[in-house]
């Protein structure tokens, strides 16, 4: 062990190439699971915050909001099921955004909604809205009016709300009236009468088992598919895509970190092979080498993830709000644990090589 | 006690269909005193003996005993335990931890056993050092020293844990003469003022009237 880390003291310069190597990829890691983090929070919270378990569709619509009507003689039918406690209407316009002091339009979604989404106050009166917070960053202040749509149709904001944003446009929240209107302008074709929503979200009766519901709300309609919160989630257009694109590129990249080890250790093993002879010939034994190994593995892992997180948190820094990065916690714990795993499965390439070298070896007999 | 005894000690290699016979029916006793000379002609076994009683290699037939252990069938495990408390190497080519300094690669096997006070430690190997004139060599690195130098500290890492066998293998073989002589002689003294046992393996029979006695091996057989 004092070995171990005296050698990489002394020799620091023979280890430098591979810590930058690991810690560049420790970088590229986090910037991937911030920018997947980031779409996916950007893109699904306005459905993550919903506090119903069921939302209903019309079949039509194909599981998309914005092309989804729900009547409200439907959702008569739907209220009327064994199970539904209560309903509650929700729609969405997406439009740009046009904020005081500032020459660019905004992506704003504007949610009509009635209540029942989590972090999100009860829906404010008409011509007011609740601001997803990451609007602040395009320039939106709380009292500021935001003209939105083509017609340019005023909302005073009143108050910030949290992770609420959909298919990364931000959120701003209003009564369902305030919404038909914008639709009706924003996208005449696709305006709604009174009453009329685009998704009933579905809160069910407790004990009751959620997908026996959705299953006897569609037979009861006829003409709705109604599916769980993280089933919509992950219906939005592009998620599951994205996700498997991300997952795949970051399975990768731990790859190439455990090659990169795996081969650092296994030349650095290769070299210093008389010298393992020299020092098993001396009493050392295996397990004290691979030891040494292993702490050797370790250490070049976390001076690389330390170096890559504060490389990783200054880009964070510098990358304009715009860009979707999210770096959590999680996410970095995520990294964490990948970069030592696929270290220590790269160092243990070298385990066998060392077991066998014959400490006979030093002393020159048979080579 | 002697220090090492071999009893028909027979070591061969496969080779092929037969085997070649490095070591034939060795018989040897080394009292715990006595420096032994190795001659004799090169592939004749002087290195095969020598890492058998050193508990490098196994022997094929016969008893290895060793201050009084008989480790003919110890395991690999305990042999690597017997290495580090009971015998002292001073291989051919020297072979320091090139990251460790002149007072540390001493001190080396002491660290593996991880036991001891560290500062006693130190003191002993600075001690070894003074006496082998390295005392102002303690902290440098094998690159910055000379050859003559680094077979010093090859043989104040084999003196630390005070062997009760000490092994030497050609020490003096990439030293000129003059070099050569001063490395053995040092190695005799040393050896000497402890009065342990050493076995000399050298094909320069000019190095032999350092020793107590002297065996000369041809082709595996020890000539009495
Ligand atoms: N691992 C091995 N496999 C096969 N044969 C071996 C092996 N090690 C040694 N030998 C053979 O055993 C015989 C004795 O070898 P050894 O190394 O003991 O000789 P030596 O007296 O030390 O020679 P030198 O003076 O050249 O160092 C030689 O014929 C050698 O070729
Ligand atoms: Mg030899």
């Amino acid at each position: 062990m004092r070995l171990a880390l005296r050698e990489l003291r002394r020799s620091r310069r023979r280890f430098v190439p591979t810590t930058v190597a690991l810690a560049l990829l420790v970088v590229l890691l986090l910037m991937l699971g911030g920018l997947l983090d980031g779409l996916y929070i950007g893109s699904t919270g306005a459905l993550r915050s919903q506090d119903d378990e069921l939302v209903a569709f019309d079949r039509a619509a194909r599981e998309s909001t914005l092309r989804s009507r729900v009547e409200p003689a439907t959702r008569a039918e739907i209220e009327a099921v064994p199970g539904v406690r209560s309903t509650s209407g929700f729609g969405i316009a997406l439009v740009g955004a046009d904020v005081p002091r500032t020459d660019e339009l905004a992506d704003a979604a504007v949610m009509g909604y009635e209540g029942r989404v989590g972090g999100v106050p009860a829906p404010p009166a008409p011509g007011r809205a609740w601001a997803d917070r990451s609007l602040e960053a395009r320039g939106v202040r709380i009292g500021d009016v935001v003209r939105v749509g083509p017609t340019r149709i005023p909302l005073r904001v009143i108050g910030w709300v949290d992770d609420t944003n959909y298919l990364q446009q931000g959120g701003l929240w209003v009564e369902p009236g305030t919404w038909r209107t914008v639709l009706a302008e924003s996208r005449p074709g696709a305006a709604v009468g009174d009453d009329v929503f685009q998704n009933v979200w579905i809160d069910v009766a407790s004990g009751a088992d959620p997908l026996r519901v959705a299953a006897a709300i569609d037979a009861a309609t006829g003409t709705t598919r109604t599916i769980t919160r993280a089933e919509a989630v992950l219906a939005l257009p592009g998620i599951r895509e994205q996700n498997a694109t991300f997952t795949q590129i970051i399975g990768v990249t731990f790859l190439v970190a455990g090659l990169v080890v795996a081969l650092f250790f296994a030349l650095l093993t290769l070299e210093r092979t008389p010298m393992l002879g020299v020092l098993k010939a001396l009493g050392a034994s295996s397990r004290q080498l691979v030891g040494a190994l292993m702490t050797q593995t370790v250490a070049v892992t976390v001076v690389a993830f330390v170096v890559g997180g504060v490389v990783a948190l200054g880009l964070d820094r510098l990358i304009p709000p715009e860009v979707p990065l999210v770096v959590t916690p999680g996410r970095a714990l995520f990294v964490a644990v990948g970069i030592f795993v696929a270290a220590v499965i790269g160092g243990a390439v070298s385990l066998r090589r060392i077991i066998r070298i014959d400490p006979a070896s030093a002393i020159g007999t048979g080579t | 006690m002697p220090a090492l005894v071999l009893q028909n000690v027979r070591k061969t290699y496969p080779s092929g269909d037969s085997e070649i016979v490095a070591l034939d029916r060795a018989n040897l006793e080394v009292p715990d005193d006595q420096i032994l000379a190795l001659v004799g002609p090169s592939g004749s076994g002087k290195t095969t003996l020598l890492s058998i009683a050193g508990g490098l290699l196994s022997a094929t037939e016969g008893h290895v005993v060793v201050g009084g252990h008989d480790i003919t069938e110890y395991s690999a495990k305990q042999l690597t335990e017997f290495r580090r408390a009971e015998v002292g190497f001073v291989f051919q080519t020297v072979n320091l931890v090139p990251f460790l300094t002149a007072r540390e690669n001493v001190m080396v096997a002491t660290e593996l056993a991880g036991r001891g006070n560290e500062k006693a430690t130190r003191a002993r190997a600075d001690q070894l050092l003074e006496e082998l004139g390295l005392a102002h060599r303690a902290e440098n690195l094998p690159a910055q020293l000379s050859g003559g130098e680094r077979q010093r500290v090859a043989i104040g890492r084999a003196l630390m844990n005070e062997p009760k066998l000490i092994l030497v293998d050609e020490p003096t073989s990439a030293l000129d003469t003059s070099l050569g002589n001063q490395v053995m002689a040092l190695i005799v003294g040393e050896v000497k003022q402890r009065s342990t046992a050493a076995i000399i393996v050298t094909h320069d029979t000019r190095m032999t009237h350092y020793a107590d006695r002297t065996v000369e091996i041809t082709d595996g057989i020890l000539a009495a």
